[in-house]
This record gives C-alpha cells, sequence and structure tokens, in this order.
C-alpha cells in the first residue's frame, strides 16, 4: 500500500515519460484557463473588494450568446465582437443597477448581490438560449482541430491543435492583461481603487468608469474561456463549473495576487492531472479532479491562510 | 493693510496673484449639527493660505467641501473665475485640485513610484483601448509621466525609496510621498490636511521646508489646515480662523496673532 503511494507513481513517470509529458501538457491546457478565470475574479476583487460569484456564469453566458447569435445567421467572427458588445453592457447594466446603489455597504451584501446576478443569468440565459446543449462554433471561428503527434523518448505525445491554440490565445491574454496593470495609468488606476477609494478619488479616479472596465474585462476573459472550453466539452450551463475550479486557485493563489492566481492555476491544472492519473485512478477509482484542487487548497490554508501569494495580514496598532 | 484686489508681491518677493477661489457664505451642516457656518473666504494664486483652528472647529469640514468630498448645504465655491456645480471628488481633482489627508490615504500595495504615477491620472488623455495596446498617443503619455514623476520624487528627495512598497515606510516619509503623489498632478491648488499631523520636530522642519519650496519653486497655490499655531505663521501668507465652525479671523499671521478673538478660542477666556 504505502508503495502504492510513495514508489509506484513515481515510476510509472519515469518508465513512460511519454505519457508523464501528455498527462502534463493537458494539466497544463486547463491550468492556464483556470488562471485565467482566476485573474477575472482577483481583477473584480482588487478594485472593489467584490468576491464575483458571478464569474462562472458569465463564462456560460457569453458562450451561448455567440453560439446564440451565430445560430441567427451572423458570421462567426462578428458574432464574437457582437458578443464582446452584449459583455461591456452587462458590464456597464451591473455597474449602474447593482454596484452603484451598494457603494459603501459590507461586502458580504455585495457578494450576496453577485450571486442574485448568478440566478438571474442562469434564469436569463434560458429563457432566451433555452437550456439544452448546444457544441461550440470551433470549426466556424477557425480554430483548427486536428492534431500533432510528436514522439519523444519513442513514445507519442498528441497535442490537439486546439489545446495549442488555448494555451496560446490564454498565454497571450494573460501577459496583455499583465502588462496593462502594471505598465498603464488606467492599470494602475485599477490597482489603487482596491487600496483606497478615498485616495483613488483624490487623484481624480472615477469608481463608475473602473469598476465597469473590469467587469467588461472579467467578460472578455469570460468569453475566451467560454470559446475554450465549449470547444471540449459543449456549452451548457454546466460550463459554470470551471468557473468554481479557480476558487481552490483563488485561495491558494490569494484573492489579491495577480501572480497567485497565474501560478496557482497552472499548479493546479498540473497537479489535479498528475494526481488523477498515478494516485486517483489506480488507488481511488478515479474522479479526484472534481475535489483534488479544494483539499489541496485546504491543506495550504492551515499553513498560510493569506494564500500562497496573498498579502500578509499585518494590522498595525 | 494692502490693497489686495489685483494682487501684490510678498516681503520675500513672491507675486501673489488675483483670486483662484472664494469660498461664499458657506455652510455645512449634517443633520442638526453644524459643522461649517456661513464662512466667506478667498485663495488667491501662488499664496500659501492656512486654515486654522482648534480641534473640531470645522476645518477638515471645509477642506473636504473644498476639494468636493462633502457638497455644502448653503454657499457657492467660485474656481478660476466660474462657479462650481456640486462635483463629485474625481471631478474635482480633474479640475487641478490636488489634496492629501490627515490619516494619509495611500495605495498601500503599490510602490512609491506607482502611488506618485498615480497623481498623474488627472492628465491621461490615451483612451482605454490605446493604453491596453501600449499604443502611440499612450507610450508617450506614459513616459511624459513618468518623467514628471521622476521630477517631484527627486524634488521630495525620496529617490532611494522609490520601489518600496508603501505599506513597509515610516509615517514621516509616507506623508511626503502622499505630498508627492499630490504634486505629480501639477496641480492648480494644493490641499495639505494637517502636513505635521503625528510627526516629530526634525520631520516637521522637512515638510515645512518641502511647502515652501514647493511654493517657490513651481508657484503652486497652497491651502493647508493645522492645528499647530507655530508651524502655520512661519509658512503661511494669510490665515483664516476658525472656531465652531465659523470665522473668527482672517488676514496675515500677525493680524491674527493679534486678533482678541483668536487670543481667546486659543488660550480660552475667562466667561464672567
Amino acid at each position: 500500500m504505502l508503495a502504492d503511494i510513495f514508489i509506484n507513481p513515481f515510476v510509472d513517470m519515469f518508465s513512460a515519460p511519454d505519457f508523464l509529458m501528455q498527462v502534463l501538457w493537458e494539466g497544463l491546457v486547463s491550468g492556464i484557463l483556470y488562471a485565467l478565470i482566476a485573474l477575472g475574479f482577483v481583477l473584480i476583487f482588487r478594485s472593489s473588494r467584490i468576491f464575483n460569484f458571478a464569474q462562472g456564469i458569465m463564462v456560460v453566458f457569453a458562450a451561448l450568446t455567440l453560439v446564440g447569435l451565430f445560430a441567427m445567421g451572423i458570421p462567426a467572427w462578428i458574432s464574437v465582437g457582437l458578443t464582446l458588445v452584449v459583455m461591456f453592457l452587462l458590464a456597464v447594466t451591473i455597474e449602474r443597477v447593482v454596484l452603484r446603489p451598494l457603494v459603501g455597504q459590507p461586502d458580504i451584501i455585495l457578494f450576496m448581490a453577485t450571486i442574485g446576478i448568478t440566478l438571474f443569468l442562469i434564469g436569463f440565459g434560458e429563457t432566451i438560449f433555452g437550456g439544452e446543449n448546444k457544441v461550440m462554433i470551433t470549426e466556424e471561428l477557425g480554430i483548427p482541430t486536428g492534431d500533432f503527434v510528436l514522439e519523444p523518448f519513442g513514445g507519442l505525445l498528441i497535442l490537439q491543435h486546439l489545446d495549442i491554440t488555448v494555451v496560446v490565445v490564454a498565454t497571450l491574454l494573460v501577459l496583455a492583461l499583465l502588462a496593462f496593470l502594471n505598465y498603464t495609468q488606467m492599470g494602475r488606476a485599477i490597482r489603487a481603487l482596491g487600496d483606497d477609494h478615498q485616495a483613488a478619488l483624490s487623484v481624480g479616479i472615477s469608481l463608475q468608469t473602473i469598476w465597469v472596465l473590469v467587469w467588461f474585462i472579467a467578460g472578455i476573459i469570460a468569453l475566451v474561456t467560454g470559446i475554450a472550453w465549449g470547444a471540449r466539452a459543449g456549452v451548457s450551463f454546466a460550463l459554470e463549473v470551471i468557473a468554481y475550479k479557480a476558487l481552490p486557485v483563488l485561495m491558494l493563489g490569494g484573492l489579491e495576487s495577480i501572480t497567485g492566481a497565474i501560478v496557482g492555476g497552472l499548479m493546479i491544472g498540473i497537479l489535479e492531472k498528475l494526481f488523477e492519473i498515478y494516485w486517483g485512478q489506480p488507488l481511488l477509482g478515479g474522479n479526484t479532479e472534481t475535489w483534488f484542487a479544494f483539499v489541496l487548497a485546504l491543506i495550504v490554508l492551515l499553513f498560510r491562510p493569506q494564500g500562497l501569494f496573498g498579502e500578509r495580514i499585518i494590522e498595525r496598532v | 493693510m494692502l490693497d489686495q484686489s489685483q494682487g501684490f508681491t510678498t516681503a520675500d518677493g513672491r507675486r501673489i496673484g488675483g483670486t483662484l477661489m472664494e469660498m461664499k457664505n458657506i455652510t455645512l451642516r449634517f443633520g442638526g449639527v453644524v459643522a461649517i457656518q456661513d464662512i466667506s473666504f478667498d485663495i488667491r494664486e501662488g499664496e500659501v493660505r492656512a486654515i486654522i483652528g482648534p480641534n473640531g472647529a470645522g476645518k477638515s469640514s471645509m477642506l473636504n467641501v473644498i476639494s468636493g468630498f462633502y457638497t455644502p448645504s448653503e454657499g457657492e465655491v467660485w474656481y478660476q473665475g466660474s462657479k462650481r456645480p456640486p462635483m463629485k471628488p474625481f471631478e474635482v481633482a480633474r479640475q487641478g485640485v490636488a489634496r492629501t489627508f490627515q490619516n494619509i490615504a495611500l495605495f498601500e500595495g503599490m510602490t512609491v513610484l506607482d502611488n506618485v504615477m498615480t497623481g498623474r491620472l488627472t492628465h491621461m488623455n490615451a483612451g482605454i483601448a490605446a493604453q491596453a495596446l501600449w499604443w502611440g498617443k499612450a507610450r508617450n503619455e506614459e513616459m511624459e509621466n513618468r518623467e514628471k514623476v521622476e521630477r517631484v520624487i527627486d524634488f521630495l528627495e525620496i529617490q532611494n525609496i522609490r520601489k518600496t512598497p508603501v505599506g513597509r515606510l515610516p509615517y514621516g516619509l509616507k506623508k511626503r510621498v502622499e505630498l508627492a503623489r499630490a504634486l505629480a498632478a501639477e496641480p492648480s491648488l494644493l490641499l495639505l490636511d494637517e502636513p505635521m499631523a503625528g510627526m516629530n520636530v526634525e520631520e516637521k522642519e522637512d515638510m515645512s521646508r518641502f511647502v515652501l519650496d514647493v511654493n517657490d519653486e513651481f508657484g503652486t497655490t497652497i491651502c493647508l489646515i493645522e492645528h499647530d499655531m507655530g508651524v502655520v505663521m512661519d509658512l503661511s501668507d494669510r490665515v483664516v480662523v476658525m472656531d465652531y465652525g465659523k470665522k473668527i479671523g482672517d488676514g496675515t499671521p500677525d493680524e491674527v496673532r493679534n486678533n482678541q478673538a483668536v487670543i481667546d478660542a486659543y488660550l480660552g477666556v475667562s466667561h464672567e
């Protein structure tokens, strides 16, 4: 039994390095999507102290809108553009109708409000688009569907073109966001707002503008994730689950930290895949991916309550 | 008393111009409490104007009215020759009014440099899209902002902590960073809310020097609040004295110092 836990998995890894690479690659693909979604959470949290429970449903809503628009006969790329417009309008509406009236309320009220948004979007989405499963318009968007077959160490490594596209696009988006936050005035304004509202106002930052902006960015992230995940799993309300995977990422990375979101996302993506293949399936009968990330996050929290990269909570008296 | 309507030159040779801001019959109420009662005064271009008064006199409330954090219940604010409609603080900031806070409001998680850079937000013209793509105008603007910010950082002698997160700095330096952020905005009017509060003698001297230098070198109009009389008298050209929400004196430091109502407010007066 001990050997099964501590020795055999590693023996397996080294005896079939090509398979290990396959596992790592697949972990990386999910990991980068988790990281992207976690970034959406972090942005909103940093600029408004709101834990945006609605991020998950935004993924579904974006994907449904895209597929729905295309079904109405609008060309694929124009549908993408229109979906972005819809996500922008959603951001404006949320700011106007939900956030603005609730400014200054305790965090928990705002959190509840995002749960409200979630439930509304579920119902609203079903009314407009129907509840049945749909197929993501992968080919119409020109996303390649074939695969590369590599033969490292004389073995076999299959890289789906779709996955490669996802990794490239998500990485670019993450890098762009990082640059935006760190090297532009708008990015500084977003970070500043999270630190001190009064001070932010005094240097001419408008709460409203920034909130619309971060919710719109969250919307863009939702669309990209929706396309990527929808292409693998189909477009349905079950897609929401991918956003809940971002929760352990946030616990691990810290709610404040952009680096944390990225590293946390990649870690969870890769570790949960490794655990599933080498420990979960042989020892526990599989299906560990649904809970592994949460257990890992809980263990980390025991030792570092602020997460791996979170800001140390120091109260100066 | 000088005829000040067309501006004048101070003893140390600085030029004081016409009226920059004028508060006309400002009253501010919170429910039944009257924080400011029918106060009028003006701030002239290029001067150091102080508002003093004992604790609870309504000085900070007045500063908050000027910077748009409070909207006066009655009265008018005139700025650069026109009446200012009720505005949000960020809109006031964009009109060129920068401020610091009594209990320091900095972006603790960000570095000194980034904090000071936020001071340049009022000068941001490039659109969001251009910024996101780090594109033409946005790029030039960023460079230009960076240059101006470095000058302010040099001026206030905080080069050595440029990259330090503000949360780690001691109190006196934080105050200085806050001043730097306000200065970076190249404000027409700089509001300082108790810039020396909680400082030791040495830090106070430093801060006084910086305030005077700022006024001298950039010609920035400064309106500051203090309750330390000594500091104020040395720094300012003209002083408004408040007590219990009312104006009890207004004039040069010497005039104010000899004003009986002011002496009573500060030293107390026996009621017989």
